[in-house]
């Protein structure tokens, strides 16, 4: 207990100087409190957790918006299941909605139509539920390309790393089945496509659509399967996901942009309670807000101008929702191949685009810190994020998958495209039967390029100084720009980076002469080592540095001459923190 | 002349009654005598009118049109493959030129894929002359009458159910091709169905009538004059309907929905989330002033 003088303590006691003090009467809140402290032991629990640093920037918030959008799928979820009616019963719709009044349809539709039309906020509700699934879906996918390419997915963090694509997999069919619940002609043709894939499956297809929908597509069977898929099995694999990514995100901490004060060891940044909290807190705020504001002013799946579905129709512009674009842009430009064997048909055509590529796509995925691990055979723990311009492969490695992901994504609106820029659809079909294999090389090749400029530049920038834009003229006549040396903080962030270490493949024989066992995998290792680290630029060392430092004071001196001096000082990059801005470090 | 379109018209619409056959071979006669008329300097005082209305349509189709569907309108041939100067008009019928030129189709500025909308070239009596004049060279579908394809005659129940039943024709028959908000789509080799935002009721009509391009020819057998009728009257009905769940995106589906999330959703949160974590310094900044 601290004896500070100017303690007041007659707020928690009161005393008349000769009776021992008593406690004040707790207050209600603080009493039940107490109750719960010594019943749960929370307050140790949180005491620690809440003093829990966490580093700050802006794109440490991506995965936030995945989270709070999730919070208000589960919100929205909730109303709509209050009114939506799972059946495929058919029934005649007599709603409100004067187009469709007096056609047959299921109460699936029709609960949908009713949740629209006469529920009060109910298409308000529909229409957040779905904003919020996009926007789910898409945090997710920004998240994950910020962890990639800053690098945060390398030890210790490899297991986040595959549950968070474990997220992203179970994201995509809970927004698939959502989208199939109303029974509208777009959901209709999307479950027709889904039984469509799964009967492509060689010689198990049949029998896997005939167990989906009980018998038959489209049976009385599936939307109320998919229903509880929707609303029960996926969300409550997602809760646990989440959690456990969240538990292993507060173990492991969060990582951090290097700079002064800043180690693989301690995290610089704010506590949780109370800065995090607030902004984390006010964040979800604006996350909520900005899925109102979608869900109230932009119409999303308007299912009453679709329609009930109906197998004898079919729409322009029936598009499944942004995520599974890209499978379906692969279906698109996919030639219709196709082959017998043993009277059985194996529909290239529907298995590679569906049945293969996604997958091996979601296993690539999971395998990339593995893969990189095992290439550089680093066993450290990182803390300390790298910038994408100091891991030039990798970098090209993502953007090269983006490509392959963005042009498979257009090319499942190819038909748009094509109306929009008048252009023919079979030839964008021919393009991109060509760019999907060449749009990511050519991706790759130039993000590496850049990358490894980018980091000649910042050797640049260490040794010679920054330019000024100060354009001096010496007595020869001769320009030249004038460099200023950079500030030591700046030179630090520069500089805090590993080197890379180019793996060599060991003798392939020991001394006596007999075969290692691993040396060929190790020399594979080499090799990829060689060509993922080979080319990149390392930072100057402490000689260079001072050789340069060297030659700049003597250029200075040189300079000294003029009557004022060259100012370059008001053109320092003043973005980076500094560190009594960052008030904690945890150890 | 309206007349002569009328009988064409309603032909048409019985095409496949008994007495079609007898009513084609009456109807080439009396065409063929038109003609003559047209052509003959000598004129029956009762035909003044039609013929001279005929006249005046051939001598605006031989200054507009005939340098590709031919003198007499009987089309010129393919020159290569793929390149189509300018089909037969015998037999389109008035509606068809109706549609083509009062939406400014035709003429055609310059061979392509498919004829473009433009500004229409001709005034009303001009279009009427060229229909009158096209519909001369054999019977084919007239120009529709507002009372074709209009409800306002039937009582309320009737209307809504009219409309009802549009919509289920509108989405068995059309939204494959024109999408299921009327906003178009693309068809294979450039092609499109273009977007029936804005297109006048006659027209709508008439494009089922005559089926321009790809689009199939939706006759009257196929598909009765009042199904054409609940069919616009679904659209006109959309059209006057609030957009109930706010601004429709184009109303080209996911695609747009989609863009509007990465855009909207995600652009706006990006930028909230930089706003964010750029304003954690300046309130310790003010506290290290403080102290
Ligand atoms: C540059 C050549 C060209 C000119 C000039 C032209 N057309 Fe056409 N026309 C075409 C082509 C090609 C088609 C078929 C393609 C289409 O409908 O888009 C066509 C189609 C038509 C059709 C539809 C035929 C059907 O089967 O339904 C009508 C009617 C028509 N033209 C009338 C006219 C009239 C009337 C004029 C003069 C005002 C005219 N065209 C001028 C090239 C031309
Ligand atoms: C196979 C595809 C296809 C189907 C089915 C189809 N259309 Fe079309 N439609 C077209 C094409 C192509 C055009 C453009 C023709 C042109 O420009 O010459 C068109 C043009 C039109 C136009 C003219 C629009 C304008 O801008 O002037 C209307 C109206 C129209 N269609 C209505 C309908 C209606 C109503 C139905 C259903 C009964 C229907 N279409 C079914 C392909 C189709
Ligand atoms: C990751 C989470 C979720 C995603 C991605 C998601 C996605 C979707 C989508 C895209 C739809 C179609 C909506 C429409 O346009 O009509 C939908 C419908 C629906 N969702 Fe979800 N959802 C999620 C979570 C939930 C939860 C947690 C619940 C309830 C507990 C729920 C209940 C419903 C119901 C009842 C419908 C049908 C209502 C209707 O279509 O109008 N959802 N969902």
């Amino acid at each position: 207990m601290s004896t500070d003088a100017r303690l007041d303590t007659s707020k928690v006691a009161r005393t008349n100087g000769s009776t021992p003090a008593t406690a004040s009467k707790p207050n209600r809140a603080g009493s039940l409190a107490n109750w719960a402290d010594e019943r749960l032991g929370l307050g140790t629990a949180m005491k620690k957790n809440l003093r829990k640093v966490f580093p700050d920037h802006w794109s440490f918030m991506l995965g936030e918006i995945a989270l709070w959008s999730f919070v208000v799928l589960l919100l929205t979820g909730v109303f709509l299941t209050l009114w939506y009616n799972p059946s495929m019963g058919h029934i005649t719709y007599e709603g409100s909605y004067d187009q469709l009044r007096g056609v047959g349809m299921s109460e699936a539709m029709a609960s949908t139509l009713h949740l629209s039309f006469d529920v009060r906020g109910g298409l308000l509700m529909r229409q957040m539920h779905h904003w919020a699934a996009m926007i789910f879906i898409a945090s997710m996918l920004v998240h994950l390309l910020r962890v990639y390419f800053t690098g945060a997915h390398r030890k210790p963090r490899e297991l986040n790393w595959v549950i968070g694509c474990l997220l992203l997999l179970l994201g995509t069919l809970e927004g698939f089945t959502g989208y199939s619940l109303p029974d509208d002609l777009l959901s209709g043709t999307g479950i027709r496509a889904a039984d469509g894939f799964l009967k492509a499956t060689p010689v198990a297809g049949s029998y896997m659509s005939f167990f989906l929908f009980g018998g038959e597509f489209p049976g009385e069977s599936v939307i109320p399967r998919l229903y509880i898929v929707h609303v029960l099995l996926i969300p409550g694999l997602l809760l646990g996901l989440i959690a456990a990514h969240m538990m292993l995100l507060v173990y492991h901490k969060h990582t951090q942009w290097p700079g002064p004060g800043r180690t693989e060891q301690n995290v610089v940044g704010f506590p949780m309670l109370p800065v995090y909290a607030a902004k984390a807190g006010g964040f979800f705020f604006i996350v909520f807000g900005v899925v109102a504001i979608m869900g109230g002013l932009l119409t999303i799946n308007p299912v009453w101008k679709f329609g009930p579905y109906d197998p004898t129709k079919v729409t322009a512009g029936s598009q499944p929702d942004w995520y599974m674009g890209w499978p379906d842009g692969l279906l698109r430009i996919m030639p219709g191949w196709e082959s017998v064997i043993f009277g059985y048909t194996i529909s290239w055509n529907v298995m590679v685009p569906i049945l293969i590529v996604p997958p091996l796509m979601l296993v690539i995925l999971m395998l990339l810190p593995f893969i990189e691990g095992w290439i550089t055979g680093d066993k450290r723990e990182h803390h300390l994020l790298q910038r994408p311009r100091n891991a030039p492969t990798r970098t090209a490695v993502m953007v090269a998958l983006m490509t392959f992901y963005g042009l498979a994504w257009a090319a499942g609106g190819n038909d748009i495209i094509a109306i929009k820029l008048e252009s023919d659809i079979n030839n964008i079909t021919y393009f991109m039967r060509v760019a999907i294999f060449l749009g990511p090389l050519l991706a790759f090749w130039i993000t590496r390029r850049w990358c490894i400029s980018l980091q000649r530049h910042d050797n640049e920038t260490l040794l010679h100084g920054y330019e000024t834009g100060i354009i001096m003229r010496d007595p020869q006549g001769g320009y030249s720009e004038r460099h200023a040396p950079i500030d030591g903080r700046r030179a630090y962030t520069l500089t805090a980076r590993d080197r890379d270490h180019v793996l060599t493949a060991g003798e392939d024989t020991d001394e006596a002469g007999v075969a290692k066992p691993n040396s060929r995998t190790e020399r594979v290792r080499a090799k990829l080592s060689a060509w993922a680290f080979g080319h990149n630029v390392q930072k100057p060392t402490a000689a260079e540095l001072e050789a340069a430092h060297h030659h700049e004071s003597h250029e200075a001196e040189l300079q000294s001459g003029l009557d004022h001096p060259a100012e370059g000082r008001a053109m320092d990059d003043h973005q980076l923190r500094t560190v009594d801005e960052a008030p904690l470090r945890e150890r | 002349m309206r007349l002569l379109n009328r009988t064409a018209g309603r032909l048409s619409r019985h095409r496949r009654g008994p007495l079609a056959g007898l009513v084609v071979l009456l109807l080439g006669l009396l065409l063929t005598g038109g003609l003559y008329t047209a052509l003959s300097p000598a004129q029956a005082e009762t035909q003044a009118s039609e013929t001279e209305q005929v006249a005046e349509g051939k001598k605006l189709f031989l200054a507009s049109c005939a340098f590709c569907h031919g003198k007499n309108g009987e089309g010129i041939a393919t020159v290569r493959e793929g390149y189509q100067v300018g089909p037969s008009l015998v037999g389109v019928g008035a509606a068809a030129v109706h549609f083509q030129v009062d939406t400014g189709r035709m003429p055609m500025a310059n061979s392509a894929q498919q004829a473009p909308k433009k500004p229409v070239v001709f005034n009303d009596e001009e279009i009427a002359a060229l229909a009158a004049y096209v519909a001369s060279l054999g019977p084919g579908p007239a120009i529709p009458d507002e009372q074709d394809y209009s409800i306002e005659g039937l009582s309320e129940e009737e209307r809504e159910e009219a409309i009802a039943r549009g919509g289920q024709i509108f989405l068995t028959n059309c939204t494959a091709c024109h999408n299921f908000n009327g906003a178009g789509g693309a068809l294979p080799r450039g092609g499109y169905a273009p977007s029936l935002d804005g297109v006048e009721p006659v027209h709508i009509y008439e494009a089922m009538l005559t089926g321009p391009q790809q689009m199939p020819n939706f006759s009257n057998g196929n598909l009765g004059p009042e199904e054409k009728r609940d069919v616009i009257a679904y659209l006109e009905s959309l059209k006057a309907a609030p957009e109930y769940g706010g601004f429709a995106l184009g109303g080209l589906g996911p695609v747009s929905e989609g863009l509007f999330a990465w855009i909207v959703g995600i652009g706006g949160l990006v930028v909230a989330a930089v706003w964010i974590a750029s304003h954690t310094t300046r309130s310790t900044r003010s506290k290290a002033d403080a102290s």
